[in-house]
């Protein structure tokens, strides 16, 4: 058990040893840091607690199940840019505002046009030359509230050195979904994007994300939902055989506000994502779920969700549902915790992560937690970890299913839970189709 | 069609033999009821045929219409037109009854080398089917057999039969735990099934299946082995007089 949520801004934690003040000042010059003008003041803070907190060794509560040393390199290993991806790009079908991104930098000539009825869209990078946004209220602001009480120094680095993203407000029902689409430019790059998107009240928004992001990322979505507000995030992300990526997502959601984030993951040397939800009024609603996918068989795969969703208020519903399909020798890793402050009466909290384990050399951990300072509330948690389930298995052969196909039904079965948080039935289609096929290539193999 | 010859099979993981030299043979378009006391290997004698794992073939074979059965995967022996209806059908969470029949039924078409069905006709197949059997839409809707009754899971079994069409059709215990209704119900579903080229294997504890489902031949299994075989009285001397008599004859 984590300790009771009682420290405020840690700037009285002890100094980080000197060999991780070099390692971060390595860290830290390696990157292209830019000064910034709205996000100055928050950069500059961002610094500061990065510098006090130290980036995270092995022997941090958080970081025992998942190796930073990959993360903490001044540098990533290079990695060659595929020719071609396997699989035709998830989404293009809709009627959507698209973003794209090479190497995280934002293309406006590969983009579409960037208004919208019902929200304004800024690219931070440009917005940034300014002293002035409507962004600078939460700029790092909901990453450093996301800080206590668990330290997350890549989520301070990428405040201090993010080089662009996009800044969106939406004022009313966005039309259309917005699409930020990643893509490679160059073997090495090291990239660090952040997004901020604010909903006003009663607005809603639907943001997808796909493709992929250097070979090494960073990412960030500080996303703030006003009353009633609805924000709907899915990502489908695709990583390279030896990529590392680092993302966060930290939501802040208010009175009646709903929040849906669902990750789709495949592939990845080291992947860590960090969910980080507050309710701060009643009667709201958050869930965020992934489905994660590794093959070890093309190089070492870990994957490790790390979940923390605090509730401050009344009468509010979380959910996280995870599931992870691991084989030859793929390793994941959830650490998930509900906290429930004092007075936060009629909680209902629910934690579910489950990994099906394809072979027995593969790996999953789980660190479930609940802290409850409330007594009339209702969470539950779950993990479990199983094999394939061999009398279904026999019963689809038995059937005339062949045996690839019946695994790829069955596994699809499993992941079902996690893919029916996409409310978007549509939507829903295209991921299980995607992992369909990605399941039916591995199959063959 | 079916002909299985002294069949010796034991466990995998234990020393244990349970299948003792069991000879049976089926022939086009006749129905052989399998009976005999809990335990004498007629569940495993099913598996057997249709591949399960976790068991060893020490002596003799099995052949479907003259192809070494035992060599095959359970896909390939499905689509050379085995089926088994389980004594306990299996819940498949996740899977949907109705992916699942198509799939099974595009699998068994590709195997053989016949265009996929279309959804259109599918449907409309899977309606008639299933209403003969009365099984709702609902219970189509709904992950293969995750909260069926168990007799319903039965019909099921039966529906599955129905679409699949197999040629040789192996039945364990699909009577148990079926209401007078749903037997009849299952009996007809199976005797609108019977052809010249299709044959079915029944193994039943009861008589009372007998007497909707006419067999041609009676077998009665013991330890492993078949021990008496004969016509539709055998069954009635069993439920007459249990077992006990015609063990002591064999020994
Ligand atoms: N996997 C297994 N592990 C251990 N014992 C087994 C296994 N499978 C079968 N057996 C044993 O083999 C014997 C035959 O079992 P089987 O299920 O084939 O009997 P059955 O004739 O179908 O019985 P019933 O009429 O009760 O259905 C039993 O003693 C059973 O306990
Ligand atoms: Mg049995």
């Amino acid at each position: 058990m984590a300790e009771a949520a009682v420290q405020t801004k840690d700037v009285t934690a002890p100094a980080a040893g000197a060999r991780s003040v070099d390692a971060l000042a390595a860290r830290l010059d390696a990157l292209a840091v830019p000064k910034g003008g709205f996000t100055a003041a928050a950069r500059a803070d961002a610094l500061a607690r990065l510098q006090a907190m130290g980036l995270p060794g092995p022997r941090d509560e958080y970081w025992r199940y998942t190796d930073p040393k990959a993360f903490n390199a001044p540098v990533p290993q290079p990695i060659p840019i595929e020719e071609k991806a396997p699989d035709s790009p998830l989404f293009t079908d809709l009627d959507r505002i698209v973003l794209v991104f090479v190497d995280g930098q934002f293309i406006a000539q590969e983009s579409t046009d960037l208004a919208g009825q019902g929200l304004e869209i800024d690219i931070l990078s440009a917005a940034d030359q300014g002293a002035d946004h409507w962004a600078a209220d939460l700029y790092g602001v909901l990453e450093t509230a996301g800080q206590n009480p668990v330290k997350r120094p890549f989520a301070a680095l990428n405040t201090v050195a993010a080089t662009d993203g996009v800044l969106i407000r939406v004022t009313g029902k966005a039309e259309k979904p917005v699409h930020i689409l990643h893509r490679r430019g160059s073997a090495d790059a090291d990239v660090t994007w952040h997004h901020v998107i604010r909903l006003e009240e009663g607005a809603e928004l639907t943001l997808l994300e796909t493709g992929m992001v250097g070979a090494r990322s960073n990412g960030m979505i500080e996303a703030d939902l006003a009353a009633g507000a609805k924000l709907h995030h899915i990502a489908a992300k695709r990583a390279g055989h030896q990529k590392l990526g680092f993302s966060a997502i930290f939501a802040r959601v208010a009175t009646e506000a709903q929040f849906k984030s669902f990750t789709l993951s495949v592939n990845g040397t080291l992947m860590r994502h960090e969910g980080v939800i507050e309710f701060v009024g009643d009667d709201a609603v958050a869930h965020i779920a992934a489905a994660v996918l590794g093959d070890g068989a093309k190089g070492p795969f870990h994957h490790d969700d790390t979940v923390f969703v605090t509730h401050g208020a009344e009468r509010c519903e979380s959910r996280q549902v995870f599931k992870k399909v691991l084989k030859n020798g793929a390793k994941g890793v959830f650490q998930g915790k509900i906290l429930v402050k004092p007075g936060a009466q009629k909680t209902d909290g629910y934690q579910i992560s489950q990994a099906l384990l394809l072979d027995e050399d593969s790996q999953f951990l789980a660190k479930p937690e609940l802290e409850i300072y409330a007594d009339d509330v209702v969470c539950s948690h779950g993990s479990t970890t199983g094999a394939l389930d061999e009398t279904a298995l026999f019963y689809l052969r038995s059937r005339g299913v062949p045996r690839d196909r019946a695994i790829v039904l069955l596994v699809l079965s499993f992941l079902a839970d996690a893919l029916e948080e996409v409310e978007d039935e549509a939507l829903r289609g295209q991921i299980n189709d995607r992992l369909e096929a990605w399941l039916t290539r591995r199959a063959k193999i | 069609m079916l002909k299985i010859d002294n069949l010796h099979v034991k466990l995998e993981d234990e020393d244990k033999q349970i299948l003792k030299g069991l000879s049976l043979e089926v022939p086009a378009g006749e129905v052989h009821a399998i009976m005999g006391p809990n335990g004498s290997g007629k569940s495993t004698l099913s598996y057997v045929l249709s591949g399960r794992d976790g068991y060893e073939v020490t002596e003799g074979g099995a052949s479907l219409d003259g192809e070494d059965l035992l060599e095959m995967e359970p896909e390939e022996r499905a689509a050379a037109g085995l089926f088994l209806a389980f004594q306990y059908p299996v819940e498949i969470p996740g899977v949907g009854n109705m992916t699942f029949l198509r799939t099974a039924l595009n699998a068994q078409r590709k195997a053989r080398g016949l265009d996929e069905m279309s959804s259109g006709d599918f449907l409309k197949l899977v309606r008639e089917k299933a209403k003969a059997l009365k099984i709702d839409a609902d219970m189509l809707k709904r992950p293969v057999n995750v909260g069926f009754s168990g007799g319903e899971k039965k019909r099921n079994e039966i529906l599955q039969m129905a679409m699949l069409e197999p040629r040789m059709c192996i039945m364990d215990e699909t009577d148990s735990g079926l209401d007078v209704d749903a037997m009849r119900l299952v009996a007809d579903g199976v005797n609108a099934l019977r052809s010249p080229d299709r044959s079915f294997l029944v193994i039943t504890h009861y008589q009372r299946l007998l007497d909707h489902i006419q067999p041609d031949v009676v077998h009665i299994m013991a330890d492993g082995r078949i021990v008496r075989t004969g016509g539709p009285e055998l069954a009635l001397e069993v439920e007459k007089n249990g077992y006990g008599d015609l063990l002591a004859e064999a020994d």
